[in-house]
Parts: C-alpha cells; structure tokens; sequence
C-alpha cells in the first residue's frame, strides 16, 4: 500500500535532551537568531506564550525574566481591552489569548484589564455565533476558540451568546466527522482541536460522535509514527499535539500507537542547537518546540519527567490549578 | 515543497553616502536563514522560502526589479522622521536588524504613526509587505490607505494575485484579496486565478476556502462540479477535491434524495476501484450515506462485496464492512450469529495483520459490536 509518509533515517534522538531544549529557548530570544526573530514580530505575544509555555513543562520556567514578560505583555494592551502581538502591530484575538495565557502562567491576570477584555472580544461574536478575529471580519473556528478559551480563563463565559457559539462550531462539522475552518471547509487536525477544546469548555462534547471522529484522528498516524494534519499529507511533529489533544479530550488517546508516536517525537529533537523541528532533519523553532514537549507529556513521558499539560489550553496543569481555573477531568488512564 | 530551511548567500548592495554625486557601492555577503515561519491554521507555521537573487535586488510583484535604495537616502522621504522600533521600557530581548529590513520598518512604522495615507505610503507598505508578507498590520494599513485614497482596485487585484503566487500558503495575502473582492462586488475570472494556484498544490488549504468563500458570495456553482471531477480524475486521493465535491453536491443538490445519494455512491465506489485504499473516498461514501442504513442501501453491498471478491487489500474496506455489518445486524434478526462471527473475524484480522499501529481502536470495534449485538438473551 503506497502512503505518504516520511523514512525515519538512522542516527535519530532516541531520548529527550531536555537541557538542549531548554538552552535553545533561551538562546532565540538572543542575538543569533535576529532574522527570524524580527520576521515573526508580529506574532511576537504568541511566541512568547510557546516559550514561557514550554520552559515551564520542561521545569525551566525560572529562567524566564518573568517581570519584564509581563511588563511587554501589559505594554501590549490597548483601550479596546485587546492585546496586540507586538508595540506597532494591529491588535488580535490570537495575541490576546496568547498573552492571558501568560500571564495565567505567571500568576499575574490581575495585571491587565480584564473588563476591557471581555467586552472587546465580546464584541466580536456574530449574529450566527462565530467570532471575527478583529474589526476586519475574518471568520475562523480558531477564533471561537481563542474567544471562549480567553473569556474562560478570566471566568467570564457569561458575556458571550454560548448555544450560538457551540451552534456555529456544529455548523463548521463535516462529513467525515471532523471540523474545517468554516462551514464547508474540509477537516483539518488542527480545526478539529480547536472544535473539541471549545466544545470541551463548554460542556458540549456530547454532542460529537466521538467513535468516528476518534477514527479520523488516529488514522492521522502514519507507518512512520508520526501523524498528518488531512489525509494524505506528510507528519509534522505539531500534530503531536492538535491529534493527540483533540483525542485525549475525547478520552481516546490509547488509540495510536504511543511508542511509535514516542520515537516519531523524539527524532524530530535537533541534537546539534536543540529545539524540535517539524520532521527530522529540518530547522527547530519555539512553536515545534512547544508541541513536541506537549505531546510527549501527553504520552506520559518519563526520564525526564514532564510538566502535566491540559490539552484543552496547552497550558501546565498546575498553574491552572494555581489560577483556580476549573477545567474539565480528563481520564488519566487513556 | 515548501517546508524546510533554504540557507542562502545573499549580496546585499548598500550605498553609502560617502558623497551624494558618487555613490560607493558595497557589497557584503551574509548567511542568512531565510525561513519565514507564517501563521497558518491553528497557529501550524509553514515556512514559504522568500527568494532574494544574488545580485542583491528584491524581486517584486510586477515585474520589476528594485534597486535597494535605502528609504532614509531618498530625497522624496527626507521630510520624514523615521521611527525605530520601541519595545518598552524593558525589551524582552535585544533585537539586531538586517539594514534593508530595519529601513523599511522604520519608515512604515513612521508613516503609521502619523496615519500618513498618501501613494508614497501605499509604495512603502508594497515595499514592506514585500520583504515580510505575514505582517498583518501591513495589510490591514495598506487597505486604510486604499480606501482614503478610492485606489483602483483592478490594479491591487492585480497587485495581491501576483503576492499570492509567490507566496501561496499565506493567510494575510489570502484575506486581503478577500476584502477587496468585497469592496468591488464582483469576481469575474476569480474562479480561474485559484484553479492556477492550484496547479501549483492541489490542496491549498487557504485556496480552497478562498474558492468556497468566491462561490457562496457570488453564486458561481455551475461548472465546480466538473472542475472537482478533473481534479479527482488528476489526483484520487486529493481529500480537498472530494472536501469540495461534497461541498458542492450538498449544496446544489438533495443528498436526502435517494438519486442523488446513490449517485454519489456510485461515483465515490468507482473511484475506490481504482484506487481501494483511499482514505478520502471511503469517507465521502460514508459521508454521502450517512443518515442510511448501509445494509438496506441498494447497491452497496454488491459493490463492496466486489472489492472482496477482488481480494482487495485495503484496512478501509474492512472497516466499512464492519460498518454494514453493524446496520446489518441493527436491521435483521436473522444470522445474527453468523454476521456477529464474520465481523469479529474482520476486527482480529485488522488489530493483528492488517493495521497494526490502530490495534487498539480495532479491539475496541470489536468489544463495541460485541456488546451492542453479541448478547445471547436478545
């Protein structure tokens, strides 16, 4: 049977350099890395969010300058009660649940406004229950999630109309049991976790057949262990974690193989700089970073031992639990 | 493919400003990473290769080639203070920037601080949007500006078609398109510039939405089927091609009607002939029977038992007869044992030979088909 796929090649990381990592997210906030790190200024807040994110699963979170973090992410805030991704840039729905993301994590949300905040992204639900990601009018199933997530994490889901959020997220269901972007567009993994947290926040679950959209998701592993976004596309180490969430949301995650996902994990590490890349032998970055450390915590990854992470939020259990956010129970043993 | 790091060389020429008549040129060879992480769904980063030649010049849309003429040696913009980048009192990280790049921002930074919404500032955001396309406070500017100033918008059609073709797996290029579709009311040939952007990947994600966006805004569904047919007919196992089939069919047709559903099954079943293991057909002969009962449906079992007869060898064809066996036995009292054992001889056969990395998922088929028909006191 011909399936696209990926060869692990030989010589690959078998186990996790933790140290590495935790030193290559240091160091790319650093001079020798200035090129991509200006390029991606204008995601700059969510970049921050994968690295206080990840060195806090990873026990390292103390080597982040905590009070300059949460100094940039209040300069960020604007009178609307958004947050923007950078000092210059347009605010975002991304960007400010990026940064109550952060500042969660930090034990700081009483440093923004958190009134503004609601009401803005308030704002941005339409008649039909979706959510705009600003005044632009872009409308995207990640947005409903950014918004009930963020009003979440602030204990405000009473400002928002929630029968029509959850409708509109049905809407965006598909045929083969998963979710796209908007109603109509075909089922992506990353779409399909976003439906299933959001889904999930609000209790609605029930409302999924969670046998067949288990199906799909675990049909996203590949020969090679690692797992595609659609059918027929190529695994990247980021699925790790929409996939591997959306299925352990569904209490399925037993469902692929954990020792061929493990190595698939594992050898997408850079052994040279540090860092996860998508697939072996490509460039690491933060965000591939994130997710492969998420989804080896997961899979329940020990020696090293990893931060618990909430595949909800993609955010360590115990500063939730910190925060007093309620989150739903998940099954520890699937 | 566009994943990956391209490591080039670039020259970058510099003109200094020793003396205005006679400019020196320098030429300075850096590496450069030239991989720009860009924000696609779900915050999943592909990483389009931004090509600079070797002689230094940017390429731009259009044609042209632009000489690099930094923004703060160019007589027209010396009214203009240019703004450098402020992080706050206490800059996370310390920030060095390549000079072109660093010239450029400054200047948009100063044109937006001062709401300048004049042509220089449309050029400059082309210029700045250009050297970094996921920029999104670029865009959403750009069109400020247009909008002040009535642009024609043929000529941004123009302008965002040719940044999309150099930089098709972009959210920003995408919507910006989008909003000035919007704002001219009409699409005519738009349906023609997605299916050449297509040509370069058959499944763009962004372009498909765009597509469906384009069709439900302006009622364009009368030759989609066939552009989805020629699609498949290229490539069987394209799931966007069969995503947007899907699309069109439950939207220009009744797949309540039993026609219309046993076309499509058709359809779909011919396609797993040529191709059994398709992940994507299988799903849409799911997908288009899904309120059916499978066992009842006409048709259908002789075309999956005509795979089986073949000896096809396919997990997805196993599955589906799990499937049918399931309604089967929701339906009939009749064999109920013989059905129950041929399925449970299916599951084992998928856990243990066929599709061993879903062991688990099969088992739990098995255990489900159990419980639910398996009881002896029925």
């Amino acid at each position: 049977m011909n399936v696209k796929d990926i060869k692990l090649g030989e010589n690959l990381p078998e186990r996790l350099l933790l140290d590495q990592h935790i030193d290559f997210i240091q160091k790319y906030s650093s001079k020798e890395n200035e090129y991509e790190y200006t390029m991606t200024e204008y995601l700059r807040m969510s970049g921050v969010y994968w690295c206080v994110t990840v060195m806090e699963l990873m026990g390292a979170l103390d080597k982040m300058d905590r009070s300059a973090i949460i100094e940039f992410v209040k300069s960020c805030q604007t009178a609307g009660g958004a947050f923007r991704p950078c000092t210059g840039h347009d605010p975002h729905l991304l960007s400010t649940l990026s940064a109550i993301q952060i500042l969660i994590t930090f034990d700081a949300v009483d440093e923004m406004d958190q009134e503004s905040c609601v009401n803005h992204i308030a704002s941005l639900q339409r008649e039909d229950g979706s959510f705009t990601g600003d005044r632009w009018g872009e409308v995207d199933t990640r947005f409903t999630f950014c918004a009930v997530a963020a009003l979440s994490l602030l204990r405000r889901l009473d400002a928002i109309d929630l029968e029509r959020t959850v409708a509109f997220v049905m809407a965006s269901g598909n045929f083969d049991g998963g979710f796209g972007v908007r109603p109509g567009s075909e089922t992506h993994a990353g779409q399909v976790y976003c439906a299933l947290g959001t889904l999930g926040l609000l209790g609605r679950l029930g409302l999924v057949d969670s046998d067949r959209l288990g199906w799909w998701l675990c049909e996203r592993q590949l020969p090679s262990g690692g797992l595609n976004g659609r059918p027929e596309k190529l695994p990247d180490v980021c699925y790790s974690w929409w996939v591997l969430a959306s299925l352990k949301i569904l209490n399925r995650l037993h469902w692929i193989s954990k020792p061929k996902l493990k190595k698939y994990i594992l050898a997408c590490q850079d052994s040279e700089t540090g860092g996860f890349s998508d697939r072996p032998g490509d460039m690491p970055d933060p965000f591939h970073t994130l997710f492969g450390i998420a989804g080896l915590s997961l899979l329940g990854y020990e020696k090293p031992q990893l931060g618990s992470v909430n595949p909800i939020y993609c955010m360590s259990a115990v500063c939730l639990m910190k925060a007093g956010i309620n989150i739903p129970k998940f099954k520890t043993s699937s | 493919s566009t994943w990956g790091v391209l490591l080039s060389y670039c020259s970058i020429a510099t003109r200094l400003q020793a003396d205005r008549a006679t400019a020196l040129y320098r030429t300075s060879c850096l590496p450069i990473s030239v991989f720009t992480p860009v924000l696609t769904h779900n915050t999943v980063l592909q990483y389009p290769v931004t090509m600079t030649s070797s002689s230094g010049s940017e390429h731009s849309p259009g044609g042209s080639r632009t000489a690099v003429i930094l923004y703060r040696d160019r007589e027209e913009w010396s009214d203009i203070e240019p703004r450098k980048q402020d992080d706050g009192p206490n800059p996370v990280v310390s920030i060095a920037y390549t000079e072109k790049f660093q010239d450029v921002y400054d200047y948009f930074r100063a044109v937006l601080h001062r709401d300048e919404r004049s042509e220089r500032a449309l050029r400059l955001t082309a210029d700045a949007a250009n050297m970094n396309p996921a920029n999104y406070t670029v865009w959403a500017f750009r069109r400020v500006i247009l909008k002040h100033l009535e642009c024609d918008l043929q000529n941004e059609l123009r302008f965002i078609g040719d940044m999309i073709t150099h930089h098709p797996k972009n959210y920003q290029v995408w919507f910006h398109r989008l909003k000035i579709l919007e704002w001219i009311g009409e699409a005519p040939g738009e349906l023609e510039f997605i299916a050449s952007v297509l040509l370069l990947d058959s499944k763009n994600y962004h372009a498909w939405q765009h597509r469906q966006w384009v069709i439900k805004t302006f009622n364009l569904w009368d030759n989609e089927l066939d552009f989805v047919s020629k699609l498949i007919n290229e490539d069987i196992r394209n799931n966007s091609a069969w995503n947007q089939r899907y699309f069109v069919v439950s939207n220009t047709k009744d797949l309540g009607c039993f026609n219309v559903a046993a076309e499509e099954m058709y359809y779909a079943l011919g396609k797993i002939g040529l191709a059994p293991n398709n992940e994507s057909a299988w799903n849409y002969l799911r997908g288009v029977l899904q309120s059916r009962n499978l066992y009842s449906f006409p048709g259908l079992r002789d075309g999956i038992q005509e795979l089986v007869d073949r000896e096809v060898c396919s997990p997805f064809l196993q599955e589906f007869r799990i499937d049918v066996f399931e309604d089967e036995l929701e339906l009939s009292l009749e064999n109920r044992d013989a059905v129950l054992d041929t399925a449970k001889r299916v599951l084992e056969h998928l856990a243990n030979t066929l599709d061993t990395i879903r062991g688990k998922y099969w088992n739990y088929r098995y255990r489900r088909i159990v419980s639910r028909y398996g009881g002896t006191d029925i």
